[in-house]
């Protein structure tokens, strides 16, 4: 029974939406967006669950004193300031989540202007200094297919700025080329290998054959 | 729109001082032939003139519509509305002038053809729907174009009932689609051409029904894919249950799984298995667990240690049931710890962080970063390439994958990474899928073959057989 009602349920919860999408019957459609729903409402118990584990396993990091264990107060402080403010502002306690009519912003509103967004632009900013390294190491010319990609990159590069365009106005068109024709079709294989891939592998999950994914073991 | 009226006044009138102009000595005198302006004998300048004056009201009539005909016809009238705004200085505006406008509008509106009538009016039930609505269709008259035709769609729900508008068209257009309707009641509809003022009522259709259907025909095109590639897969999946050897080619990246997890277990290091950031119902997260409990099982096998990072709450509790059920066929439940997979974060940089913080931290031996990645995917990657990891990652993420391919060790590109389970696991049924897959993907590449060559010899129906809605 541990190994069957998963099953049916994965195999009704793939085969429905699959169904609908073929048969436009108004019932049919409403099961389908109803198992959509559904969802949402399991997600909204999985977060909780994922705001337990947070607790418990920090809480334990800081008991003992395990590496790291003041970054786990920093967390379980920022989680307690900004759920407090979150909730009560949910119910109306200091001006709501979002901007006050007079424009000033209420407690959480501000936390997350001035505490998370910057914190979280900051992250994303790194991602040019780690493309950057990532770059000079994928763009030395150790073998024959390093220096193709070499040149193509160069010539992209040197085809996106204006500086480009001003020394010969084929280095646009060059990278025009190189993007539209070879990286296309390349791209394009990639995404169709990858789509009958995903297709198989829903196929798999749908009839019960792959269930490694369920911790079931092997497939049968 | 007064404004355009006057404009098409002033436009039409304005030939008729020109005329007057022409006429004076002081034009003659400069080089004209004598006569050539007389009233008695019109030179061909004249004839142009006149021309215009008769074309231009037409004309805008057909730009303008209703209006600016009428004030068009008042110079085609010619004889009544120009001359007295010539009389009047050249200025069309007077009260004289606009009695000889309304006139002029009725009488273009007499002089007006009637609309034709619309003929071959059905309406019957919109295919391939899910009911509560008619589709109404009509042959249009050959030159409703030219006469900028306009349509609308009157609909009662009883033979001799009073018809409401429910639909209007233009010129062009053939069908158009009642909405909102009750299933198994009768409904009658008339088309009516309208042509500026004017209309005509069509003959009312036969009553029409709508009704729910069972198939979306637009969509058989998929259907038919979905059986050929469905038979493939399950045709090679009884042919592998039959014990029929597969062959199916090396994967260095899952190859190096093994590797790698003895790696951490020799280093005694921990490992990173970071499922994406997508939750289950992505494939790509349901590719990824089933890659992470053939890791565990490794990972139980040998005593390594392993960490599964979270980001979505579904994803986490998933993986948590995988490595569990994995340390439990391995026959080591007992080294399942809870803290193995863990939950982070719901927001995807809060997320990047915490992982990159604690590989440069803990430095693990080895990084798995197979699943559904976005911007943080180098961000990972390369810091894990810093710290000298070795890394395997996969994706179907086409935008994702340069970056994992120049930090990672081994990268899992696109359809590889959903072979993955049936590769580690050398399960004849999961081989046979993929052997099934391939067929289709042969097939595919035929029919782009051969649509290549059919739309080059300006042959279409490749193009259209194979178009989604």
């Amino acid at each position: 029974m541990k190994r069957q009602i998963p099953l049916l349920l994965t195999f009704l919860a793939g085969a429905i939406p699959t169904i609908a999408f073929f048969v436009p019957q108004k019932h049919v459609g409403l099961v389908s967006t109803t198992l959509d729903s559904w969802l949402i409402i399991v997600a909204g118990f999985a977060l909780l669950l994922g705001v337990v584990n947070v607790v418990q396993m920090n809480t334990n990091k800081i008991k003992r004193q395990a590496s790291g264990w003041p970054y786990a107060i920093v967390l379980l402080a920022g989680l307690a300031i900004m759920g407090f403010f979150g909730v009560a502002g949910a119910f109306d306690k200091f001006g709501g989540i979002a901007t006050r009519p007079d424009g000033s912003s209420t407690p959480f509103d501000w936390l997350y202007k001035y505490g998370f967004l910057p914190l979280q632009g900051t992250m994303f900013a790194l991602l040019a200094f780690f493309m950057a390294s990532a770059s000079y190491r994928a763009f030395r010319a150790r073998n024959t297919e390093a220096t193709i990609l070499l040149i193509a990159a160069l010539l992209v590069m040197f085809g996106r700025i204006p500086f480009g365009e001003m020394v010969s106005k084929w280095f646009p068109l060059a990278t025009e080329w190189i993007m539209g024709k070879p990286n296309m079709a390349a791209q394009r294989g990639i995404m169709i290998g990858a789509a009958l891939g995903a297709a198989s592998m829903a196929l798999r999950v749908i009839l019960g054959i792959e269930r490694s994914y369920l911790g079931l073991g092997k497939g049968e | 729109m007064p404004n355009r009226v006057h404009h098409a006044k002033f436009f039409s009138a304005l030939p008729c001082p020109l005329l007057l102009l022409l006429r004076t000595k002081a034009v003659q005198s400069r080089g004209f032939p004598p006569g050539a302006f007389s009233a008695r004998t019109p030179s061909p300048l004249i004839l142009l003139c006149l021309f215009a004056t008769l074309f231009f009201p037409f004309f805008s009539a057909q730009v303008e519509g209703q209006s600016s005909l009428s004030a068009g016809v008042a110079a085609v009238s010619g004889s009544q509305a120009a001359p007295e705004a010539v009389a009047a200085g050249g200025s069309a505006v007077g009260e004289e002038s606009s009695a000889q406008g309304e006139m002029a509008q009725t009488a273009a509106i007499a002089t007006q053809p009637a609309p034709p009538v619309v003929e071959g009016v059905t309406a019957s039930d919109t295919r391939s729907d899910e009911g509560g609505s008619i589709t109404v269709r009509w042959m249009e008259p050959e030159n409703a174009k030219e006469l900028g035709l306009k349509y609308q769609v009157l609909r009662t729900d009883k033979p001799d009932g009073e018809y409401t508008t429910v639909g209007e068209a233009g010129a062009g257009e053939q069908e158009c689609v009642d909405r909102g309707l009750i299933d198994g009641q009768a409904y009658y509809y008339k088309v009516r051409s309208a042509l500026g003022a004017g209309f005509a009522d069509s003959e009312p259709t036969q009553a029409a029904f709508s009704k729910g259907n069972w198939f979306r025909f637009y969509r058989l095109n998929a259907l038919v894919l979905l059986v050929v590639f469905s038979s493939a897969v399950l045709y090679y999946i009884t042919r592998a249950r039959k014990a029929k050897p597969i062959y199916i080619r090396k994967i260095a990246g899952l190859d190096a799984v093994d590797e790698a997890v003895g790696r951490a277990t020799e280093m005694g290091k921990k490992m990173l298995y970071i499922p994406g950031i997508m939750s289950v119902d992505e494939i790509q997260t349901i590719a990824s667990l089933a890659i992470l409990g053939h890791v565990a099982k490794l990972s139980a096998t040998y005593n390594a240690d392993l960490e599964v990072p979270n980001k979505d709450p579904l994803t986490f509790a998933a993986a948590r049931e995988t490595v569990k059920e994995a340390y439990l066929e391995a026959g080591r439940p007992d080294l399942f710890r809870e803290e193995m997979v863990n939950y982070v974060t719901y927001d995807q940089f809060a997320y990047t962080a915490s992982v990159t913080g604690k590989m440069v931290r803990e430095r693990p031996a080895t990084n798995f970063l197979i699943g559904s990645f976005y911007a943080e995917s180098l961000l990972l990657a390369e810091t894990g390439q810093s710290i000298g990891a070795i890394q395997i990652s996969g994706t179907a993420e086409v935008a994702q994958l340069p970056f994992f391919v120049v930090a990672c060790d081994y990268t899992l590109i696109g359809e590889e990474l959903y072979a993955a389970s049936a590769y580690l696991s050398r399960e004849p049924v999961l081989l046979g899928s993929i052997k099934g897959q391939d067929i289709t993907k042969f097939l595919l590449i035929v029919a782009l073959g051969l649509g290549v060559v059919l739309e080059s010899i300006g042959i279409k129906f490749m193009t259209t057989a194979f178009r989604m809605r």
